[in-house]
């Protein structure tokens, strides 16, 4: 493990061009507060996930569902997962689902009709927002087309969200999933006209991404731990008023670092079982899936 | 209900799909971050709307309560203003970081440093005369196309114009224009490094470098007006002009060019208003003259200030004319077809007391031009003596 030499190693996926930027800015951050860290990029979160198991790189930016597989991974070898920080953007997201304006409003007039998601792996686009439609007593009677844009990067790109979006006002599908901000960015954008849609369906709220850490067995390594006791100092002392960070800040969609919580994963622990996406075990069981 | 600790917005029915955003922005703006503010009417998507929103801004969400974070005040940390609008609110050194910020803006910190804008501090780029010399640019702007009578010349007979006299004006003109070449690329060049927050000396050379490229447009238009092919370019006019492109300094390449050259060719302009053997050669003299006499007066006047701040300037001013001469000494200076063509464009014939008259005229032309090269250099703090000399040394070319 790099942190041996005293260097942190953070594993991110490069889901946009604008990683690059975002981590050798706070590479640099990091470095001018006497912290060495230094980044690996993943083309898709499931390899980031072994990695990060198999001890390659110290820190993992994990979207929601690479944490539950992490998590399931790290304990089924007899260790555990822990997380450092999240972003204050991360905590109590939800998804909607929406239909076209003068559609039936009730959920129950989804039945037998075409749902859009997003990615077959996005928590927010497919995973969550099925798993709601189904508690709701819509478990086998909706079709869903799904639009797989970016699979492997966990809905970190919007585009299935977008498309899904797309085909409603199209009317390819009668319903499309989406987060609750890709609503109002949707609309903004001038894909979904304001009034023109209804959501019929929130999820309870959930958290989403996290820098997830893994220990094993044997507990942490004092080196790698004293390491990453710091960076998790660091980032929650970036502060937005700081020149030098804010536009990094402003680039990830944070305002300000939190600590890591992990009480908001229920939800899609629930949801992935439901889906068979991953077994207890941190497997990946999902049909088709090839990130 | 609303907490008595609680503000209250009402968005009249718009969604934050609609705009409500901003209403909402509004009345968090007075508060403090934890301050609370209840959000009613805005669309029956308000609730989902709004915790994203707020989560995006770094604000707190409460079912319709907003609870204002602290970030979004923290973007204006440190923030300074760029001096003011007005002149009198110019700083003497304004940062490279604040860029190409409006002077008088809130410039938020960070950002890139203006790497290119060497030229920042006062006393060697600004003039009190900027403002006044810009406005008075921008309403001296005249249009080629409505501002001559082109015809006037074209219309003329072989008689009235013989084509031996037009040959003279076709190489004239062709002189004129890689001057003003020169002209042009010289100020355009220093443009980029200006720092913007002396705003009216970059618009007023903005301007110039637009002047220049109307005067190349009338002097082309008039040499080519009656068919004749285009004069000759010396290589010893081009080894002086490129001596003025190749100056690096500032203050430098602004008094070669403007004190001197463009001085020299305010005399130029006038004796070819005055003796051109046809009305569109004195209008577009006339014309450019005027430019031209603003493009020496910011010269003069920014670096009369200059010289009031800088001891040394004077020195390194007469060294500049000094190793220009020097560099020029291996060439022919103003060549003869330049000289010959003012002599018979001045006599405005080939008879033999026309051109007489021409070369008493053109001899009077550089003497003038050296009175008014030493004229202004008295008023850079020259003695009269060392103005003198100086103005023996500059390029015979002109400008």
């Amino acid at each position: 493990m790099t942190s041996d030499r005293g260097r942190l190693t953070l594993g991110a996926v490069a889901y946009d061009p604008k990683v690059v930027t975002i981590w050798d800015g706070f590479r640099r951050w990091f470095a001018a507060q006497d912290l060495d860290v230094d980044y690996v990029l993943f083309s898709n979160y499931e390899r980031q996930v072994e990695e990060l198991l198999a001890g390659s790189i110290d820190v993992a930016w994990n979207s929601p569902l690479a944490w539950v597989r992490t998590r399931r991974l790290a304990e089924a070898a007899g260790g555990q997962a822990r997380t450092l920080a999240m972003r204050d953007s991360d905590r109590d997201l939800t998804s909607v689902v929406v239909v076209r304006e003068g559609a039936d409003a009730a959920v129950a007039g989804l039945s037998g009709k075409v749902v859009g998601t997003g990615a077959v792996d996005s928590p927010q686009g497919t995973l969550l927002p099925l798993a709601h439609l189904a508690q709701l007593g819509l478990d086998s009677g909706v079709t869903v087309r799904r639009f797989e844009v970016g699979v492997g990067l966990h809905g970190d790109h919007v585009g299935g969200e977008r498309d899904a979006a797309r085909a409603l006002v199209a009317g390819e599908v009668d319903a499309a999933c989406m987060i609750d901000g890709n609503h109002l960015l949707f609309a903004r954008e001038g894909i979904l006209a304001a009034g023109s849609t209804r959501i019929v369906a929130q999820t309870p709220p959930y958290d989403h991404c996290n820098m997830t850490v893994v220990d094993g067995p044997d507990g942490g390594d004092p080196a790698r731990d004293a390491l990453l006791d710091r960076f998790a100092e660091l980032l929650l002392a970036m502060d937005y008023g700081d020149p030098a960070v804010r536009p990094l800040l402003d680039l990830e969609g944070l305002k300000q670092w939190l600590p890591g919580r992990l009480n908001g994963y229920r939800q899609l622990e629930e949801a992935v079982d439901a889906a068979g996406f991953y077994d207890q075990a941190g497997r990946v069981t999902a049909q088709g899936y090839q990130p | 209900m609303l907490s008595p600790t609680e503000d209250l917005v009402g968005l009249g029915g718009i969604g934050l799909d609609q705009g409500g955003h901003l209403l909402i922005d509004r009345a968090l703006r007075p508060l403090a971050p934890g301050q609370r503010l209840k959000v009613s009417d805005g669309g029956e998507n308000l609730g989902v709307h709004l915790r994203a929103w707020a989560r995006s801004r770094g604000h707190g969400v409460e079912g319709d309560v907003v609870v204002k974070g602290a970030a979004g005040d923290r973007r204006l940390a440190g923030a300074v203003r760029a001096g003011g609008p007005d002149p009198s609110q110019i700083v003497d050194h304004p940062p490279r970081s604040w860029g190409l910020a409006a002077r008088g803006a809130l410039v938020e910190l960070g950002g890139p440093d203006l790497a290119s804008a060497d030229l920042d501090s006062r006393p060697q780029v600004w003039s009190d005369l900027a403002p006044k010399l810009y406005a008075q640019a921008t309403a001296a702007q005249w249009d080629p196309a409505t501002a001559v009578d082109w015809q006037a010349t074209a219309g003329m007979s072989s008689d009235e114009l013989p084509d031996e006299v037009e040959t003279a004006v076709v190489q004239v003109m062709t002189f004129l224009i890689e001057n003003e070449q020169a002209a042009l690329a010289v100020p355009a060049h220093f443009l980029g490094r200006i720092h913007p927050h002396f705003r009216e000396v970059v618009q007023l050379l903005a301007v110039q470098v637009a002047d220049e490229a109307r005067h190349i447009e009338v002097f082309t238009r008039r040499a080519r007006l009656r068919g004749l092919p285009l004069g000759v370019s010396g290589a010893g006019g081009r080894a002086s002009l490129q001596t003025l492109l190749d100056e690096p300094d500032w203050s430098l390449a602004s008094f070669l060019l403007s004190v001197l050259g463009e001085g020299t060719f305010l005399s130029l302009l006038s004796f070819l208003e005055r003796y051109a053997p046809d009305p569109v050669t004195a209008r577009i003299a006339h014309l450019a003259l005027q430019d031209e006499a603003r493009h020496v007066a910011f010269g003069l006047g920014h670096l009369t200030e200059e010289v009031a701040t800088d001891a040394g300037l004077r020195g390194r001013l007469q060294a500049a004319i000094e190793r220009r001469h020097d560099t020029l000494a291996a060439t022919a200076g103003l060549a003869s077809d330049v000289h010959d063509a003012l002599v018979v464009l001045a006599a405005g014939s080939w008879d033999p007391p026309a051109i007489a008259r021409g070369w008493d005229r053109v001899q009077a032309l550089q003497a003038d031009m050296d009175e008014g090269r030493r004229h202004r250099l008295v008023r850079l703090g020259f003695t009269s003596r060392e103005a003198t000399e100086l103005s023996a040394l500059h390029t015979r070319n002109f400008m």
